[in-house]
């Protein structure tokens, strides 16, 4: 059975990101809205220079965490629609794991570029070089918690039809501590003071949250599809 | 694991009913006195604080509604885990009746919380760890009353509020502790909490009062959403058609 778990694990894995491939104009929107919020800042604020240096990293952040949660619709939504999903959660290995599947698919397709294209905005926001490396690292920590979480909420609402605006409500409030130790992480770093709680702190959360997540998922799963 | 059959006694709906239409009073009423009693003695008995003057005595009303907020999420979650693994109707019910009554207590927290905080702080709102974390859980409400009023079949929104309250209450100490941590990083010594020396007799006993009056409001109120909200999903039920029958 633990052979045949892991092929299903790679087969699902395969095809989601084949399937993202097939599809990869939809693939660049998210991206497209990370770098769009924000540059939305300066022009609303002002291009100083100071002002837009101490706020990079909270707008860098809060604008990969709505970029990240509005790419979820992605994770589930085609398959639940053409019955796929139904035929995932009929097959006789845990739903949990299936599900880690397809979240990790989802990552590496929406947040794992927001991680290669967050030097491109550290420059718009006027952040210092060193902190460019902090804030990668606190992205590539971040939004695999941000992609678990939001499958929980994914799964939860994909079987509404306006399902949207409740999906916000329902994940932005959990994704709170990712955002506050990413973005001070980085802060931290630019004032030459050790950051490694913050990592620590993040490691620990994404631990929990790929331990805890695909579980809550495939129950929110199975609720919605029943 | 199986529950004892009394719990399934107790929990079947008709005999809810019928015995939570028996309790009310005896939390209502109760509540009724302790609320007047603690009203008495915090407004007009309890000495004025040699710090903060008369308007302290907002805490007489806020400690006991944060404190609220936080114990009917708990109950929340633990009524949606029962009703998540051992189908209990009745668990379903008192969760999703609960959460109203959990928001409401949450933002009257925070809106006394705020008139205190105008002539203490001299702001509205500041960014204070309590307040955020407080604010955070009338948000975590609001998804879940927003999570189950969008799902129509009354079995599935109980299960997804369910689900969604779990993650939440795993979530809830990760948050607050982050709030807490990121409130100390930012901020600095332009306003701290004065530094309450521990409550005096004369003012705690009023506080406890208000404490138990609001629990025990939370009691009947639940209750009395439960029993008419199971009316409602059990309208083509005989004993539903019997109780309308007799009281009309």
């Amino acid at each position: 059975m633990d052979a045949k778990l892991s092929t299903a694990f790679w087969a699902l894995l395969k095809r989601d990101l084949r399937l993202a491939y097939r599809h990869r104009n939809e693939l660049l929107n998210p991206l497209f809205f990370f770098v769009l919020v924000v540059m939305l800042f300066p022009l609303g604020t002002s291009p100083e220079k100071e002002l837009l240096m101490t706020m990079a990293p909270g707008v860098i952040w809060v604008a990969a965490l709505l970029a990240s949660m509005l790419s979820l619709d992605t994770l589930f939504r085609a398959d639940f629609e053409d019955g796929t999903l139904e035929q995932i959660t009929l097959s006789p290995h845990p739903l949990s794991v299936l599900v880690l599947a397809k979240i990790i698919a989802h990552w590496l397709v929406t947040g794992f570029p927001m991680i290669l294209l967050a030097p491109l905005l550290a420059v718009f926001m006027y952040l210092p070089d060193e902190g460019i490396g902090v804030l990668m690292l606190t992205l590539a920590i971040g939004t695999p918690i941000l992609s678990l979480i939001g499958a929980i909420g994914m799964g939860l609402t994909v079987g509404l039809r306006r399902g949207g605006m409740l999906l916000s409500l329902i994940v932005l409030p959990l994704y709170i501590p990712v955002l506050i130790f990413s973005a001070n992480a980085v802060n931290t770093y630019l004032a030459d003071l050790a950051i490694r709680g913050q990592i620590y702190f993040l490691m620990a959360v994404l631990v929990l949250a790929i331990t805890l997540a695909p579980i809550a998922t495939a129950a929110a799963l199975r609720i919605s599809l029943e | 694991m199986k529950l004892p059959a009394i719990v399934h006694k107790f929990s079947s709906p008709r005999n809810f009913y019928v015995m939570s239409g028996k309790l009310i009073p005896w939390f209502a009423w109760p509540c009724l006195i302790l609320l007047v009693a603690g009203l008495y003695y915090g407004l007009i008995e309890a000495p004025a604080d040699y710090q903060q003057g008369e308007s302290y005595r907002i805490i007489f009303i806020h400690v006991p509604s944060a404190w609220m907020s936080m114990m009917i999420y708990m109950v929340m979650a633990i009524a949606g885990a029962i009703g998540l693994i051992w189908r209990i109707k009745m668990a379903d019910i008192v969760a999703s009746a609960s959460a109203p009554i959990g928001a409401a207590f949450t933002f009257l927290a925070l809106v006394t919380g705020s008139l205190w905080g105008k002539p203490m702080w001299g702001a509205w709102w500041v960014w204070d760890a309590r307040l955020t974390s407080e604010l955070i859980l009338l948000f975590l409400y609001l998804g879940f009353i927003a999570l189950q009023a969008s799902i129509e079949d009354p079995r599935n929104a109980a299960r997804a509020g369910a689900v969604l309250a779990l993650v939440g209450v795993v979530n809830i100490p990760i948050i607050h502790y982050s709030v807490e941590w990121w409130s100390t990083l930012h901020q600095g010594a332009t306003i701290t909490k004065l530094d309450k020396p521990s409550i005096h007799i004369s003012m705690l006993i009023p506080l406890l009062l208000m404490a138990v009056a609001f629990k025990l409001y939370y009691a009947a109120s639940v209750l009395m959403r439960a029993r008419s909200e199971l009316l409602k999903r059990e309208q083509n039920a005989r004993w539903v058609r019997e109780i309308v029958a007799n009281e009309s």
